[in-house]
C-alpha cells in the first residue's frame, strides 16, 4: 500500500514538474539579468524588445549602445553576455575573441536614405544612379546642375549650387553599409577609399551620429548625406530615389530592405552585407544588424538565457520591428538566423533542442 | 608661503629666547603636526601616482602605433582607417587653433566680467549674476553642443557668408562659409564654455583683495579703474593665472560640444571656415567603432600627443609668468 | 593738470563701459543658453518625469528616476574620493615646505585638467573594469574622481594661497599647533573659494557622459549596487539627444534642465550651510 502511494506520489511530482511549461522564449535556468552592448542602429528596437521581454519573462536585459566597435571589444573581453554590431567581424577580430568562435545572428534589416537639401525639390523627386552617387562622394561631381545629374532627372529644375557632401565623423555601422555599397558599384571608390566603419572621406563635412548628419543636411543648402531611414522619417527629410541592380528607381522603405534580405543565396553563417541586392524590389543600401554570441559557452545558465533571448527576438520579438521603422526578418533569412541560434553549445552539448 | 610659515614658527621660538612655545605640550604638538604632514603628503603623492599611471596606460595602449609610425605620426596628414595609415598633424593644428582663439576671446571677457562683479556691482546683486554663471559652467557638454548646432551655427553661417562676400580676399575668410560648422564655430563654443569657469574662479580671487589696499589707493586720489589696474590685478595675478589654466584645460580637452559644431574633417585647415577635428573630438568620435588594434592604438597615441602638448603649453605659460614676475618663480611667491 | 585729469576720467568711463560690455557678453550667452534649455525642457518636467523609469522607444511618458539616483550615487562616491585628495594635496603644497615637490604636484594637476574625458574613461576602464571583469558604478566614480581632483586641487590651492600669512602667524603665536591652525583658521577663512572649486568640480562631473561609456556603462533598469552598471543622467541625455525621435529630444532637454537645477541647488545649499556655520 505504502509503496503504491510512494510510486503515485513520485509519478505525480515527475508529471507536475515535467508539465510545467517554460514561458515561451524565457530562460529556463534561473538567470534574471543579462548584459549586452554594441550597435546604435537597433537600439530603439532593442529597448522596446527588452522592455517587453522583462514584462513577459521577468528577465532584465541591460543593453547599451556604445557602438559596434565597442560591442565587439566588450565581447572579446567577455565583459558582456552578448554583443551587437552593424558590421561583420574580420578574421583578426575573431582571433582576438577570448571565448572562441562567434556567431553572427541577424535580428532585423534596415535601409539608409540618401537625403538632400535643395530649394524647391521635394522627397522622391530627385533620382540618382549608383555611378552618379559615387562620383558625388568622390568629389568628382561638384555642382547640382552637372549634366550627369541632369541626364537622370530630365524634368527637374536643378540649381547652380555647390554640392556639400556630409558624412559621419564618428565610426559607425551606417558608414560601413554605405561605403560597402559604394565599393560594390564603383571600382574607383573601392580602390581609393574602400569600406569600413570609418574611412578617409574625400570631403566635406563630418556630422556626429545620424542626428548630426541629418542636422547638417537640413541646415546647409546644397547638402547631401546618408542616414538611417528612421532618422529621415522622424526628421521629415527629403530623400532621393536610388536605382537598384534591377534598374528600378526606389524609395528607401522597409519593404525594400526586406526584399534585399530575401536573397536566394544567403550563406549559413549569415555574414553577408545585403547591399546592391539583385532582387527586383530590393532597395540597394540595406543591411542586417547582428547579435554576436559565442558559439561555445561555458556557463550553462547564461548560455540558456542568451539562446532563449535570441530565439524570442527572432520569433515573437519581430512584431515590434515595423512600428519602429525596422524591417523584420522573413522567409529564408529568418530560418537561417534561427538555425544559427540552435548552434549554441555549452560544454559540447546543444542548448536549444 | 610654506617656507614663510615654517620660518614664522622658528622666529617665534627665537623671540621667546629659545623656548619652544608651550614647552610641555611640545611632544603632543609635534605628533599631531607630523601625522597631519604625512596624511597631506600622501594625498599629494596620490596625485603624482595617478599621473604616472595615466601616462603608463597611455604609452602601453599606444605602443603598437608608436612602433609602427614613430614620430612620423606627428607630421603626416593622412588619417585613413582603411589603408591603415594614421597621422595627426591636422588635428593637432585644429586643437591648437580652436583653443587659442577661444582663450583669446575668453580671457578678457572673463576678467572683465569678474572685475565688474567684484567692483562695480552692489553686494546684493552679486549672487544674482554669479550663481547663474557658475550654472553655465555645469551645463553638460552635449547641451552646449546641441544649443551650438541648433541655435548658434545658423547665426554663424550668416556671419560667415557675409564675411566671405565682403572680405573673401583675406585668407582667413576664404573658405566654405556656408557650412556653418568649422573652426570659427568650434572656437566660439569653446569660448562660451570656458568663460564661466575663468569668471567664477577670478571672481573669488578678486574678492579676497584686501579692501584696505584699494581704499588706500582711492584715498590717494586714484580713480576706481586705476586702483583695480594697479593694485587688485597685480595682487591677484597668480590666482588669475590659475583660473586661466583651468579654462585652458577645458578648451583643450573638451570633446562633445566641439564634435557637434567643429565640422570634423581630417584635412589641413586654410581658413576660419574650414571644418576640422580637434584631438579630443577625434578620439571620442572614432573610439567606439575602432575595430582593430592598430586603429585603437593610434587613437590612444593621439591621446598621448595631446597630453604632451598640454605639458608643453603649461610649461610655456609658467615661463611667461616667470618672466612677467621678473624672475620670481610664479608659484613660490 | 586739467587735461590729464579729464583723460583719467575718460579712461575711468571707458573701462567701466568695457567691463559692462564683458559682463553683457557673459549674460547674453547665459540667458541664451539657459533660456533655450528652459524653453525646450521645462515644459516636459512633471512628477512622473522625476520618479518614473525610462520607457522604450515608441512609448511616451516615463522618466529618468534611475539616472537621477545613479548620477547622485556615482558623483557622491567620486566626491568622497576626490575632495580629500584635492584639498589634502593643496594643503600640502601650500602649507608645508617641500623643495619643488609641491611645485611639481601643482604642475601635474594643471596638465591633468586638459585630459579629455574619454581618455579618463578609458583609463578607469583599464584600471577597474578589466581587473574586475565587468562594468560598475564604482569604476564610474573612479573616472569622475580623476576629472575632479585637478579642478579641486588647483582652486583649493589658489584659495589657500590667498589667506594672509598674518592669520597663520597670529594663530601660531597663540600656541595653536600647525595642523590645528590649518584646519581651524586657514580652511574656514578660505571656505567660500574652496566651495566654489568643489561646486565647479561636481558640476563638471555631473555633466560628463563620455567617461561613463566604458565604466558605469548605463542601465535601463533600476540599480543602486556599486558593483553593477548604473544609469547616469548625462549618458541618458546623450542617448536621447542622438536618437531619431522628437520625444527623446524633449526628454534630453528636460533632463538637462533637471541637471542644472541640481547644480544650482548644490551651490546654494553648500553656501547657505557655510554662512550658517560662520554665523555661529
Amino acid at each position: 500500500m505504502k509503496l503504491k502511494n510512494l510510486a503515485a506520489a513520485a509519478m505525480l511530482t515527475a508529471l507536475s514538474t515535467a508539465a510545467q511549461p517554460a514561458l515561451a522564449g524565457c530562460p529556463t535556468k534561473g538567470v534574471k539579468e543579462l548584459t549586452g552592448a554594441g550597435a546604435t542602429f537597433p537600439y530603439p528596437l532593442y529597448s522596446k524588445m527588452f522592455s517587453e521581454y522583462d514584462k513577459i519573462c521577468g528577465v532584465k536585459v541591460n543593453y547599451q549602445s556604445i557602438g559596434s566597435g565597442g560591442g565587439i571589444r566588450q565581447l572579446q573581453e567577455q565583459t558582456v553576455d552578448f554583443g551587437a554590431s552593424d558590421g561583420i567581424m574580420d578574421d583578426k577580430q575573431k582571433s582576438q575573441a577570448k571565448g572562441g568562435a562567434v556567431l553572427h545572428v541577424p535580428t532585423v534589416a534596415g535601409a539608409e536614405a540618401i537625403v538632400f537639401n535643395l530649394p524647391g525639390i521635394k522627397r522622391s523627386q530627385l533620382k540618382l544612379t549608383p555611378d552618379v552617387l559615387a562620383e558625388i562622394y568622390l568629389k568628382k561631381i561638384n555642382n547640382w546642375n552637372d549634366p550627369k545629374i541632369k541626364a537622370i532627372n530630365p524634368g527637374l529644375k536643378l540649381p547652380d549650387l555647390a554640392i556639400a557632401v556630409v558624412h559621419r565623423s564618428d565610426g559607425s555601422g551606417t558608414t560601413f553599409i554605405f561605403t560597402n555599397y559604394l565599393s560594390k558599384v564603383s571600382a574607383e571608390w573601392k580602390d581609393k577609399v574602400g569600406f569600413a566603419t570609418s574611412v578617409n572621406w574625400p570631403g566635406d563635412v563630418g556630422g556626429k551620429g545620424n542626428e548630426g548628419v541629418a542636422n547638417s543636411v537640413k541646415q546647409i543648402p546644397g547638402a547631401i548625406g546618408y542616414v538611417e531611414l528612421a532618422f529621415a522619417l522622424q526628421n521629415k527629410m527629403d530623400w532621393a530615389q536610388l536605382q537598384n541592380k534591377a534598374k528600378k528607381f526606389l524609395d528607401p522603405t522597409l519593404e525594400g530592405a526586406s526584399a534585399a534580405a530575401d536573397v536566394a543565396s544567403l550563406p549559413d553563417d549569415m555574414e553577408i552585407v545585403i547591399t546592391d541586392s539583385a532582387t527586383a524590389s530590393a532597395y540597394p543600401i540595406s543591411g542586417f544588424t547582428w547579435l554576436l554570441i559565442y558559439e561555445n559557452q561555458t556557463d550553462a545558465a547564461k548560455a540558456d538565457a542568451v539562446a532563449q533571448l535570441a530565439n524570442w527576438m527572432l520569433t515573437d520579438g519581430q512584431k515590434y520591428a515595423s512600428a519602429l521603422d525596422y524591417a523584420p526578418l522573413k522567409g529564408a533569412a529568418q530560418k537561417k538566423a534561427l538555425a544559427l541560434v540552435k548552434k549554441i553549445k555549452v560544454n559540447g552539448a546543444l542548448v536549444l533542442k | 608661503m610654506a617656507r614663510d610659515s615654517q620660518a614664522t614658527f622658528e622666529s617665534v621660538e627665537r623671540a621667546l629666547g629659545g623656548v619652544k612655545p608651550l614647552g610641555a605640550r611640545q611632544q603632543v604638538i609635534n605628533f599631531g603636526d607630523r601625522i597631519f604632514y604625512v596624511i597631506a603628503k600622501s594625498f599629494a603623492v596620490v596625485v603624482i601616482l595617478l599621473t604616472v599611471l595615466l601616462v603608463a596606460d597611455l604609452v602601453r595602449g599606444a605602443w603598437e602605433s608608436i612602433g609602427r609610425f614613430g614620430l612620423r605620426f606627428l607630421v603626416g596628414t593622412t588619417w585613413d582607417p582603411v589603408a591603415r595609415e594614421f597621422s595627426t598633424l591636422p588635428t593637432v593644428i585644429g586643437t591648437l587653433v580652436k583653443g587659442f582663439i577661444a582663450l583669446l576671446l575668453a580671457v578678457p571677457v572673463s576678467f572683465g566680467s569678474a572685475i565688474f562683479i567684484c567692483f562695480y556691482t552692489p553686494r546684493w546683486l552679486r549672487p544674482v549674476i554669479s550663481y547663474p554663471i557658475e550654472l553655465l559652467a555645469g551645463i553638460p557638454s552635449i547641451i552646449f553642443g546641441m544649443w551650438g548646432l541648433f541655435a548658434m551655427v545658423p547665426v554663424i553661417r550668416v556671419v560667415q557668408v557675409w564675411l566671405k562676400a565682403n572680405f573673401g580676399w583675406f585668407f582667413l575668410f576664404n573658405g566654405p562659409a556656408v557650412y556653418g560648422v568649422g573652426v570659427l564655430s568650434g572656437s566660439i563654443i569653446l569660448f562660451i564654455m570656458v568663460t564661466p569657469i575663468i569668471t567664477a574662479i577670478s571672481k573669488e580671487i578678486l574678492l579676497t583683495v584686501p579692501r584696505a589696499q584699494i581704499e588706500g589707493m582711492l584715498a590717494l586720489g586714484s580713480t576706481k579703474w586705476e586702483a583695480i589696474w594697479k593694485v587688485a590685478l597685480p595682487y591677484s595675478r597668480i590666482g588669475l593665472f590659475g583660473a586661466v589654466i583651468l579654462g585652458l584645460g577645458r578648451a583643450v580637452g573638451e570633446t562633445m560640444a566641439v564634435t557637434m559644431v567643429g565640422g570634423n574633417s581630417f584635412a589641413l585647415i586654410h581658413s576660419l571656415f574650414d571644418p576640422v577635428h580637434s584631438m579630443a573630438s577625434q578620439i571620442a568620435s572614432e573610439f567606439s567603432e575602432a575595430t582593430y588594434s592598430l586603429y585603437v592604438s593610434s587613437l590612444i597615441y593621439v591621446g598621448l600627443v595631446l597630453f604632451g602638448i598640454t605639458i608643453l603649453i603649461s610649461l610655456l605659460a609658467q615661463f611667461l609668468i616667470w618672466k612677467i614676475s621678473k624672475g620670481k618663480l610664479a608659484l613660490l611667491d | 593738470m586739467d587735461r590729464h585729469f579729464r583723460f583719467r576720467k575718460f579712461i575711468e568711463w571707458a573701462t567701466w563701459f568695457g567691463m559692462l560690455g564683458c559682463i553683457s557678453v557673459s549674460v547674453f550667452f547665459l540667458v541664451g543658453i539657459l533660456g533655450y534649455v528652459l524653453v525646450h525642457g521645462a515644459g516636459y518636467i512633471d512628477w512622473e518625469f522625476l520618479t518614473a523609469m525610462p520607457v522604450p522607444a515608441g512609448e511616451t511618458g516615463g522618466g529618468i528616476a534611475n539616472a537621477l539616483v545613479g548620477s547622485f550615487l556615482v558623483v557622491a562616491v567620486a566626491g568622497l574620493m576626490a575632495l580629500p585628495i584635492g584639498i589634502g594635496a593643496a594643503i600640502f603644497i601650500n602649507e608645508f615646505p617641500s623643495h619643488g615637490f609641491g611645485h611639481t604636484v601643482r604642475f601635474l594637476a594643471e596638465v591633468l585638467t586638459g585630459v579629455p574625458s574619454i581618455v579618463v574613461g578609458l583609463f578607469a576602464y583599464a584600471l577597474v573594469v578589466i581587473p574586475s571583469g565587468g562594468f560598475s558604478a564604482l569604476s564610474g566614480s573612479v573616472a569622475y574622481a580623476f576629472i575632479m581632483v585637478p579642478i579641486i586641487l588647483i582652486s583649493a590651492h589658489e584659495a589657500l594661497r590667498l589667506v594672509p600669512d598674518s592669520l597663520r602667524e597670529a594663530s601660531l603665536a597663540l600656541g595653536i599647533p600647525k595642523w590645528r591652525t590649518i584646519m581651524g583658521v586657514v580652511l574656514p577663512v578660505s571656505s567660500r573659494a574652496l566651495v566654489t572649486g568643489a561646486v565647479l568640480a561636481i558640476s563638471r562631473a555631473l555633466g560628463e557622459a563620455a567617461p561613463m561609456l566604458f565604466t558605469a556603462f548605463g542601465n535601463s533598469f533600476w540599480n543602486v549596487n556599486l558593483t553593477k552598471p548604473v544609469a547616469t543622467v548625462p549618458l541618458l541625455i546623450y542617448t536621447y539627444a542622438t536618437g531619431p525621435y522628437e520625444d527623446w529630444h524633449q526628454k534630453a532637454w528636460a533632463a538637462s534642465f533637471v541637471l542644472l537645477l541640481v547644480v544650482l541647488f548644490t551651490s546654494v545649499l553648500t553656501r547657505a550651510f557655510l554662512r550658517s556655520k560662520s554665523n555661529e
